[in-house]
């Protein structure tokens, strides 16, 4: 990729420079330990099914509905919640995990009864975005998850959009029980040690909890501002 | 002072603000709501104390490393194709975004809520090129539709207003015919607003912190408007202050942490996004360009000084909803889209004591501001610096007491204010305490007064005091 263009920075690094006081940086600055770290403290020892729980609770309170379900369960499950949504249309990440994990044959049926199902297809460009705008259902995988904050962490690539958990009027998202960890310590910490690795991290992180909101009006929180106005997440226990 | 808002000057804005018993009202019961709302977050926490030591230790570090950590962030950015463009002014910020609109032949820009590009006015310039721009925050695109009525929280910016006053706005400006309720006014802003971010050319926002090692920058909302004005427009351009940037991914933890609990008690908001340059090859969506402008307006001299930790702030407004003054005279009285006691501290830093020398005054030295602080900000030690810059530079007994004495009395002229303000009797005002009473000094003055004598609230709004938005200020 070509670079970018950079403006004024000696200047305006110099001055900075100048006002602490010394001279320019140049050698890395080794970023210290910190002598406080109490953010790996929280949930420390918690067990897989303890932090199931934390993220119950705390989807409680985000206005945010938790089912868990099997993987052989999950078709059924995915069924009873579309259909609480009478949904017309469902776009989808195109992801190898919904062929693993049998979604694609709940979009096949889903499909011959009626519903358009879109998986999320770069080749035909910006249609992706009108069909997601329009859509009543988005359904993703959660990359990670985080106990504490009722989040799903999205990492962005050619086929999982961003426009899917944002767009469409309710969304979806199918956890593996395996992806839960306390908090967002640990989901910082794992990009952190990706960007070391690869030199390099999806462009686009979302962390998501819950459905959007505002409480600009008077202080009263209204659910469903400008992304989805409602979100459910599926745990896959098994998984 | 583009910054400033209004022209009128400090005791007649706390006049009218005082006067404004909606408001009034409003701020009190926010205040109570965010700061119980924030309690429950920090006790949760159980080690809060902990939690801010780190916050404190990350941000002092990053600050004494500025240059380095702003010159990773620029290679990173680069190496994804992204721009930057470090503005020493507000006005070389505002020609580059104008530029950059030209070379797009942008007719609509749609915005998120973003402290800074309202600090540099950007607006008003990109406007005067002809473009259209829309703010997406529901708060702020309330104001906007109402005529530029300014924000008066850093959180909650249309605090001031009631429902009735919004949906009069909607139903005048946008033909909305349905009710005052708040779901059906959000519902209506988000079908409105889904046209212009498909539409618009652009997207801007600001930057909650960057992130050094990845060259990314991080939103941090709960409306989702900033991810819709990152995902959809071509061209994505992000304003940041120089001062927002953390290391690594790790810090962004702890900051963002810290941020969400305070500004709102909220473990994280709804959407706390990372966008590391445009697009990715075969992405479909996102930017396909993206430029980041780095600012600096007054912030290096800053550095280096005194109030070198003023520019720790991570704008949670925490200070805000603890402090006794801002809960009477409320948000528009600081004359500065910075409020309360950070606004007390940092108006008077980047727009000079000229403008901003009796903000320092607006304070009862309480120190519930410095205890309320995420990242330990001395606040009211900051306040105290400022008194003393200030009857230093305009002399003794003259200017500076006389500022000195009207601070110190409406402060005074409240009970429940002064019993917190004498917790730390403040040196300037030393003289006029004994045994924690008043012993002598002036008069209460009149603001207070005026409203404990006038049960019936004056029928001018603030709306009237303050008809329009001050255009870029006396500059
Ligand atoms: S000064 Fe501290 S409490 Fe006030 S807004 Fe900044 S970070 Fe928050």
């Amino acid at each position: 990729m070509k670079n970018g263009a950079v403006h004024n920075k000696e200047q305006f690094l110099n001055q900075i420079a100048k006002s602490l006081g010394r001279e320019r940086r140049t050698t890395p600055v080794a970023r210290p330990q910190w002598k406080h770290q109490p953010q790996w403290n929280v949930l420390k020892n918690a067990t897989e099914d303890e932090l199931l729980d934390v993220l119950g609770t705390q989807c409680d309170r985000i206005h945010t509905r938790v089912e868990t379900t099997t993987c052989l369960e999950l078709n059924n499950m995915l069924t009873t919640v579309i259909e609480h949504f009478d949904a017309k249309s469902i776009v989808s990440w195109d992801d190898p995990r919904f062929k693993e994990y049998g979604i694609n044959d709940y979009y096949e049926n889903a499909g011959r009864a009626g519903v358009d199902v879109h998986i999320w297809d770069p080749s035909i460009g910006e249609k992706n975005i009108i069909i997601s705008e329009r859509a009543d259902v988005g359904i993703t995988f959660a990359d990670i998850t985080l106990a504490e904050s009722g989040t799903v962490v999205l990492f962005s690539d050619n086929g999982k959009g961003r426009s899917v958990s944002l767009l469409p009027t309710n969304y979806i998202a199918i956890i593996p029980k395996s992806t839960i960890v306390p908090r967002m310590t640990q989901a910082t910490h794992y990009i952190h040690k990706m960007e070391q690795e690869n030199g390099n991290v999806p462009s686009c992180i979302n962390f998501i909890s819950g459905p959007s909101n505002s409480a600009d009006i008077e202080m009263n929180l209204v659910v469903g501002v400008h992304g989805p106005i409602t979100a459910t997440y599926i745990v896959v226990t098994d998984r | 002072m583009p910054m400033k808002i209004g022209d009128v000057e400090f005791f007649g804005r706390v006049d009218k603000g005082l006067r404004n018993s909606f408001m009034r009202n409003a701020v009190v019961s926010a205040q109570e709501r965010l700061k119980g709302a924030k309690l429950n977050a920090a006790e949760e926490l159980g080690d809060w104390e902990e939690w801010r030591n780190l916050s404190e230790e990350i941000r002092q570090h990053t600050l004494e490393n500025l240059d380095y950590y702003l010159e990773e962030l620029t290679e990173n950015v680069c190496k994804q194709g992204g721009h930057v463009f470090f503005a020493q002014t507000a006005e070389e910020a505002n020609e580059y975004i104008t530029r950059v609109s030209k070379e797009k032949k942008a007719k609509k820009i749609i915005k998120s809520k973003s402290m800074v590009t309202e600090e540099i006015s950007m607006n008003d310039a990109l406007e005067a090129l002809g473009c259209e721009v829309i703010e997406s925050d529901l708060g702020e695109y309330i104001l906007q539709l109402d005529d530029h009525d300014p924000p008066s929280h850093i959180v909650a910016p249309a605090l001031h207003k009631n429902k009735e006053q919004i949906r009069e706005t909607f139903s005048e400006k946008k033909g909305y015919k349905k009710t005052s309720k708040p779901e059906e006014l959000a519902l209506f802003a988000r079908e409105q607003l889904r046209a212009d971010f498909l539409s618009a050319d652009i997207g801007i926002t600001g930057c909650n912190f960057a992130v050094a090692e990845s060259g990314a920058i991080s939103l941090v909302t709960n409306e989702g408007n900033a991810r819709l004005s990152t995902s959809l427009p071509k061209t994505q351009i992000t304003v940041m202050g120089m001062e927002r940037i953390v290391p690594t991914w790790e810090e962004l933890d702890i900051l963002v942490s810290m941020l969400c609990r305070s500004a709102v008690g909220q473990k994280l908001t709804s959407y706390i996004t990372g966008l590391i340059g445009p697009k990715d090859k075969g992405d479909v969506d996102g930017p396909e360009e993206f430029h980041l402008v780095i600012l600096d307006n007054g912030r290096s001299n800053i550095l280096g000084t005194e109030f070198q930790s003023a520019l720790h702030c991570i704008r949670c407004a925490a200070c805000i909803n603890v402090c006794p003054i801002y809960r009477h005279i409320g948000g528009h009285s600081y004359g500065s889209i910075y409020p309360g006691p950070i606004g007390a501290v940092l108006s008077p830093l980047l727009g000079g004591y000229e403008d901003y020398k009796e903000l320092p005054y607006a304070s009862s030295l309480c120190a519930a501001c410095t205890e309320a602080c995420p990242v330990k900000i001395p606040l009211h030690d900051l306040l105290v610096k400022h008194r003393r810059n200030i009857v230093e530079e305009h002399g003794k007994g003259t200017f500076g007491e006389k500022l000195a004495m009207r601070g110190f009395s409406l402060a005074a002229s409240s009970p429940k204010i002064f019993s917190m303000g004498s917790k730390s009797a403040p040196t300037v005002m030393s003289p006029f305490i004994k045994d924690g009473k008043v012993k002598k000094g002036p008069g209460p003055i009149k603001p207070w007064t005026d409203i404990r004598d006038f049960p019936e609230p004056s029928k001018q709004s603030f709306r009237e005091w303050f008809k329009k938005r001050d255009k870029g200020g006396d500059q």
